[in-house]
């Protein structure tokens, strides 16, 4: 019996092995075409790879939480799909002549989803929370530059800054808590953190732990009702097992890895189900040089690094040709964005000659360039856990031996990571990548005042006309004389290569084909989510 | 036996309190803390919110405070409040996370007695037959291969390819609108990819033990007796041999006690199972103190419980340790 049972077994096992040769046998899954009308209904499954920390978007920084609260909340404005601010709970606004006012007009007939009418009351609340030292929240600094708020009425809510500050607007897209539920308890012990009262497009129904999280239409959303009935974050925290699902039709969205995308995604039979999108990501990686190095004190010692780097080649190594060379801290396709800066393309001889300049030679004939008896050799720490990082520097540090600099790659739990050796400014080099947003402003992360421990600016970049242009940045709000100052930010980060900045990859969403409405912009898909529908005749969940 | 047992309960007290010292000071020798993983490398949040948050946490406190303080909640049985940013009681987070993975493990360990012991039993009996080889080559592809890839395979091949099984998640969508009957159904079938998958893995150490027990207990002088008495190899074997070639197993079940709430986070992370090794791995990563602490203390008294139950169960089925 037992005999049988294990040759049985041995079988299955090495059916398992034999088939991984075999081709992919999807189902069909048959198409409709544009003439779909829209229609309410059906339930739209979507995977997250953390669990959502905390529902209340006050506290939560991590991207699962702020998702779902995107969907069940609202701000007084949002960028829109071209990335330019518009009213959601703000109807419209108007700013002083001299920059340093902003009054809101607040949408009338709002209603929480308990039925309790949104006032400038909740905005008040919301922004007081938001400075009160006793809330444990990452998000106060923009409110901490507010001179005095007020609301005059139940439908206006006035701020007042000390200086003109442009990021101001678009800080206000910050979510709008609920007073009544709210008021008198202590912020981290609100049951709304697991059970979230908005005024957005989607009512919050059901969160299980380590599961998911469900959310339904909003019948009265004062945008009009979704059409999507339902959604459900699934917390799949692997993304092979997310791609799985899909593949089984049991989630309809998903982010695929760039080989996901290039090699596994290509057949005829999951383009006949899954519509593929790819747009520039609000994130870039960098090679950081640590400042205080005497080493990197030399701008030609930075620039040649930049020289020797094949960035077309760690885009085709690492992203499989999904992304694009950063030039500066912005995304190519913003208004921001200055591409008449110094470029760096590949070019190792030029690359030995500023090295050589700079006194860089190799005397010993080992190879590796040196000056005084030193080596030219450094190490490049990175974050574990983040492969495309990793494989970047690995990348870079054979290229950079090809050039005859010596260096070594190092990669540190993140914890440590940070508390060890980026804090400690203990490090030569890091590669890192920042994650950005439609606002322009980096002064936490240029500024010379901002290279305290824990701070930002942690290579310790210290530049007179950088600091000036950032703080003029802040203090202008016109568009054009913005660009003019911080293009020539970026002439000067281009010039003086703090950063090699290496590349801007690409978001890749895959949406099942039943879902209508999809209109990729700027922002990405999902900026019109409400109006995302199934026609009725694909409808897949009944109830 | 009373006597023993009080005072067997008794020291295991001073243990477990020296057991939380060395690991809440290995905790935090670990560098970084939980209000860097929540505030750094933001560009909103200030130096200043650093310092806040960690007073609000006692962080700023000397050790040997914190650690106090810690100890006197235990002694209420208050494990305290998450780090993390949900702030949610440790013993709800765990309690929420413990029912699965007691499940899978308690299923994954019947499975592998049900499968090892028998394997050990015949290979013993039948060394270096055919049978004997193959299942050494079997159990021990199980040991080789990472559970990681199997299970992936058995995934896309079980679960995409053939729809045999449900792909990952412990229940279906539609869960809730089950009748009671169908939703012990649809747990089960979530369930048996999973508990197949680590139970695999484990062959291969229960069965080889089974089988050198057993090997050595066949050439005992009272096996050569009961052999010499004319009884048949079946009655030899099983009720002379295997007997006694089980009483080393007890300890190991003993041992494998605290596993139960243990689990792997490979495994759980593929699965998407919202276990206990997810828990605590996530609960390191963000040096999230009282979590840590949380589980690991359950984790000792399950193996100082283990290790009890091991030796008391061993006196019951073995009476010259109990003379003795």
């Amino acid at each position: 019996m037992i005999r049988k049972s294990v040759s049985v077994l041995l079988v299955l096992l090495m059916m398992v092995l034999l088939l991984s040769g075999c081709q992919p046998d999807e189902g069909f899954v048959p198409e409709s075409d544009a003439d779909a009308k829209p229609a309410y209904g059906d339930t739209f499954i979507e995977a997250s790879i953390g669990e959502p920390s905390n529902l209340l978007p006050i506290l939560a920084t991590d991207s699962a939480s702020s998702e779902i609260n995107g969907l069940v909340y609202n701000g007084l404005v949002r960028y829109d799909k071209n990335l330019k601010l518009e009213g959601e709970l703000a109807e419209s606004w108007d700013i002083s002549p001299d920059n340093l006012t902003i009054t809101f007009h607040l949408r009338k007939g709002v209603k929480w989803h308990d039925g309790a009418p949104f006032t400038s009351a909740d905005v008040m609340f919301t922004y007081r929370l938001y400075i009160d030292p006793d809330t444990p929240t990452a998000y106060a600094e923009s409110y901490k530059q507010v001179k005095h708020a007020e609301a005059p009425d139940d439908y206006t809510f006035r701020v007042t800054y000390d200086k003109p500050y442009a990021p101001a607007l678009g800080s206000w897209a910050m979510r709008i808590l609920p007073k009544h539920l709210l008021d008198g308890v202590p912020i981290t012990k609100s049951p709304l953190s697991r059970h979230p009262i908005g005024t957005g497009p989607f009512v919050f129904t059901e969160w299980q732990s380590g599961e998911k999280v469900v959310v339904e239409a909003n019948p009265d959303y004062f945008e009009g009702r979704p059409f999507l009935k339902r959604v459900v974050y699934r917390v799949i925290p692997d993304q092979t097992t997310q791609f799985l699902l899909l593949r089984n039709g049991d989630l309809d969205y998903m982010d695929l890895s760039p080989i996901q995308y290039q090699t596994q995604t290509d057949t005829l039979a999951f383009e006949r189900r899954f519509n593929k999108y790819r747009y520039l990501a609000f994130s870039y990686t960098y090679l950081g040089y640590n400042l205080e190095r005497p080493l990197f004190k030399d701008r030609r010692v930075r620039q040649a690094l930049s020289y020797a780097i094949n960035k077309q080649e760690i885009i085709e190594g690492v992203l499989l040709g999904l992304g694009q060379a950063a030039t500066g801290p912005y995304k190519p396709d913003t208004w921001v964005y200055n591409p008449n800066v110094k470029r760096y393309p590949y070019d190792p001889d030029k690359a030995r000659a500023l090295l050589a300049e700079a006194g860089w030679h190799d005397s010993d004939g080992d190879g590796i360039l040196d000056k005084d008896g030193r080596p030219l050799q450094f190490t490049i720490i990175t974050n574990q856990g983040n492969d495309l990082r990793i494989k970047t520097g690995e990348i870079m540090q054979q290229r950079f031996r090809e050039v005859g600099v010596s260096v070594k790659l190092r990669v540190i739990e993140w914890a440590a990571f940070l508390k060890d050796f980026i804090h400690a400014g203990n490090f030569d080099a890091c590669i890192l990548g920042w994650a950005g947003g439609p606002e322009p402003d980096q002064y936490n992360i240029w500024h010379s005042s901002k290279t305290g421990t824990r701070e930002l600016n942690f290579i310790h970049f210290r530049n007179a006309e950088v600091d000036r242009l950032l703080e003029e940045g802040r203090r202008t709000f016109d568009q054009e004389k913005r660009k003019k100052i911080y293009d020539r930010f970026q002439e000067i980060l281009a010039e003086e290569q703090p950063y090699t900045f290496l590349y801007v990859a690409e978001s890749l969403p895959v949406v099942a084909r039943r879902l209508h409405g999809i209109e990729p912009a700027p922002a990405g898909i999902t900026h019109n989510f409400i109006r995302w529908y199934v026609p009725e005749e694909e409808q897949k969940y009944a109830r | 036996m009373l006597r023993f047992l009080a005072k067997r309960l008794l020291m295991m007290i001073p243990l477990l309190i020296g057991i939380t010292l060395i690991s809440f000071v290995v905790i935090h020798l670990a560098p970084g803390e939980p209000t860097d993983m929540q505030t750094d490398l933001n560009p909103d949040a200030s130096v200043e919110l650093q310092e806040r948050l960690r007073a609000q946490y006692g962080l700023d406190q000397p050790l040997y405070v914190q650690y106090g303080q810690w100890l006197g909640r235990l002694s209420r049985l208050d494990f305290g409040e998450s780090f993390s940013l949900d702030h949610r009681p440790v013993m709800e987070k765990i309690r929420e996370r413990l029912p699965i993975t007691i499940i899978i493990n308690l299923l994954s360990i019947i499975l592998i007695l049900a499968v090892a012991i028998p394997i050990g039993i015949l290979s013993a009996t039948r060394r270096n037959s055919l049978f004997d080889r193959a299942t050494t080559v079997f159990v021990f592809i199980g040991f080789a291969m990472p559970s990681f890839w199997l299970a992936l395979l058995l995934m896309d091949y079980g679960g995409v390819r053939l729809g045999l099984f449900p792909i990952a998640g412990i229940r279906s969508l539609g869960h809730e609108y089950l009748s009671f009957s169908a939703r012990i159904w649809d747990l089960v079938h979530h369930l048996i990819l999973p508990v197949f998958v680590s139970a695999f893995g484990g062959l291969a150490g229960f069965s080889r033990y089974m089988r050198s027990n057993m090997l050595e207990v066949v050439r005992q002088d009272y096996i050569l007796t009961a052999r010499a008495k004319g009884l048949s190899e079946r009655v030899v074997i099983y009720r002379h041999a295997l007997r006694n070639a089980l009483l080393p197993v007890i300890t190991l079940l003993g041992l494998s006690v605290p596993g139960l709430i243990g689990g792997s986070v490979i495994f759980e992370t593929i699965f998407a199972i919202p276990g206990m090794g997810k828990l605590f791995y996530d609960g390191v990563m963000m040096r999230d103190y009282p979590l840590i602490m949380g589980v690991l203390v359950i984790g000792a008294i399950l193996t100082l419980v283990g290790n009890l139950l091991a030796d008391i169960s061993y006196a019951m089925a073995d009476p010259r340790i109990r003379r003795s």
